[in-house]
């Protein structure tokens, strides 16, 4: 029988503010990516070839043709669809099966704990062993296809240099250096580097592979956020230049 | 200088109890540890409290302190207001024996449930070799003081006493992966985490990282690695694959 305290929690700290600081920075962010997903314009700057992150790669009939890096090989969506939901599934994929963002939902949006040593209001807890959460060991493939997405993303910040170089450049630049530290610092990306194997010691570069990658992967909540914003701030950027909002900050041309 | 300190001390067995208030004396330098044993001194010879090294090192004197799972120990009390009151509760997972005492023999239980350290055929105690790489996870896992900080805070037993049965705690899914991540172990740990020990239960919520006292990163070292290794096995079609085309062969 165990001690009876009657209180749902004890601590006289303020343990419900990370969890709603974390519940309001998804929501905010959840909204801002749908309203852009959803608004299907304003995504490309033809002038100096700036294409937001959200709608790359473009690869439907409704893609400006210049922003279609790779071609339009797919048909118009129907309806309110837009280019971004083609790619946007596996980004999100990628999020939602993160390590770290398990972490920050299922404390902030599911309460399961909300903090350390504070009751749940869960009758029952299954944790990660049913459909649907048993798909959170799908982790790695979205990190497979994240992977492929942030090339795509690296290409076209490399792109937008082809007309000479503003504000613009240096905000994909970062963007893409930003979501790589992320991705590389991922949990999986550890595993397969090198977490996997029993015996450093026979693979010498796998091994330093997996110390640098540890390195990273110990600042992954930060990256995941930081990544998370810039991409909303480089969408923001491109958009404002895109929709003549305001004008891009030349350097060089 | 010596302060007069509020104290509210959970007090009671396992027919019932509850917290009692008491004002006293603390010292400069002084942990909770060393009130407590004020309290017993001076107003409470009866107070049962579980306590050996005063170091941190012994991992007996576990209990939460103003709610939190902290070592009693290592708790200094210039962390607290001196008008702040601080209240003292045992472990609440573990069955209470008696005041600050709990009854954790749920994780010797757990313990015993995990295959020892299985050498390779043929090599004897004394000739195992190995490169100091490959042991350094492993020993990371080894700086446990078995406080069972971890399994106290843990969620899926803390809230789910029904859970018990089924799940290991992350203090011996990090026994686990330390025998996994063993050069020398031959033992197949990988299934026996998910199927025996309960790996999928664990939602990796850090909340056992967040209150180990020796600072073992459970979470990114042991219960993800595990996690990984599982989904390797389980989920992972091009692994498998590569293993039916390329370690049958060999």
């Amino acid at each position: 029988m165990r001690a009876q305290i009657a209180q749902r929690t004890l601590r006289t700290d303020r343990w419900w503010l990370p969890p709603l600081a974390t519940f309001a920075g998804l929501l905010l962010i959840s909204i801002y990516a749908a309203v852009r997903t959803f608004m299907g314009d304003h995504y490309w700057v033809d002038e100096y070839r700036y294409l937001t992150p959200m709608y790359s790669p473009c690869l439907t009939e409704e893609c400006l043709p210049n922003a279609a890096h790779f071609g339009r090989l797919l048909p118009e969506l129907p309806g309110f669809l837009t280019p971004p939901v083609i790619i946007i599934p596996f980004l999100l994929g990628f999020r939602v099966t993160c390590y770290y963002y398990r972490k920050a939902y299922y404390r902030a949006a599911w309460m399961s704990p909300p903090a350390c040593a504070v009751a749940e209001p869960h009758a029952k807890y299954t944790g990660e062993t049913r459909f649907p959460l048993i798909a959170q060991n799908l982790h790695r493939y979205f990190f497979y296809a994240a992977s492929l997405l942030l090339l795509i993303n690296v290409y076209d910040a490399f792109y937008a240099f082809s007309t000479g170089i503003g504000l613009g450049n240096i905000v994909l630049l970062v963007n893409v250096g930003l979501l790589a530290a992320y991705t590389l610092s991922c949990h999986s990306c550890r595993h397969i580097a090198g977490g996997r194997l029993k015996h450093f010691s026979k693979h010498p570069v796998r091994y330093w592979a997996w110390t640098q990658i540890s390195k990273l992967n110990a600042k992954h909540m930060q990256l995941a956020w930081a990544s998370l914003i810039f991409v909303c701030v480089t969408d923001l950027y491109v958009a404002l230049v895109a929709s003549g909002t305001i004008a891009d900050l030349r350097f060089v041309n | 200088m010596g302060y007069q300190g509020h104290f509210r001390v959970w007090r009671g067995s396992d027919e019932g109890g509850g917290l009692e208030d008491f004002t006293v004396e603390v010292n400069e330098g002084e942990v909770v540890l060393d009130v407590i044993h004020r309290l017993q001194a001076t107003q409470t010879p009866d107070l049962a409290v579980r306590w050996n090294c005063k170091a941190g090192k012994c991992g007996s004197c576990s209990a939460e302190i103003n709610g939190k799972p902290r070592l009693l120990c290592m708790t200094r009390m210039s962390v607290f207001a001196e008008d702040e009151t601080v209240t003292v509760t045992p472990m609440r997972t573990f069955p209470v024996i008696r005041d600050l005492v709990t009854d954790v023999s749920y994780n010797y239980q757990k313990a015993r449930e995990i295959p020892a350290f299985k050498p390779p055929a043929g090599v004897a105690p004394g000739e195992y070799r190995m490169q100091q790489v490959d042991v350094e996870r492993s020993q990371e896992f080894r700086k446990c003081i078995e406080c069972f900080l971890c399994n106290n805070t843990c969620h899926v037993i803390r809230d789910h006493e029904e859970n018990k049965e089924s799940f290991a705690g992350p203090r011996f899914l990090m026994r686990v992966a330390e025998l996994e991540m063993h050069p020398l172990d031959q033992a197949d740990r990988v299934q026996e985490a998910q199927s025996s020990h309960g790996l999928g239960l664990c939602n990796i919520t850090k909340c056992c990282t967040e209150v180990c006292p020796e600072h073992i990163k459970i979470t990114d070292n042991a219960l993800i690695p595990m996690k990984e290794r599982v989904a390797d096995r389980r989920y992972d079609p091009i692994v498998w694959l590569g293993n039916k085309l390329f370690r049958n062969k060999s």
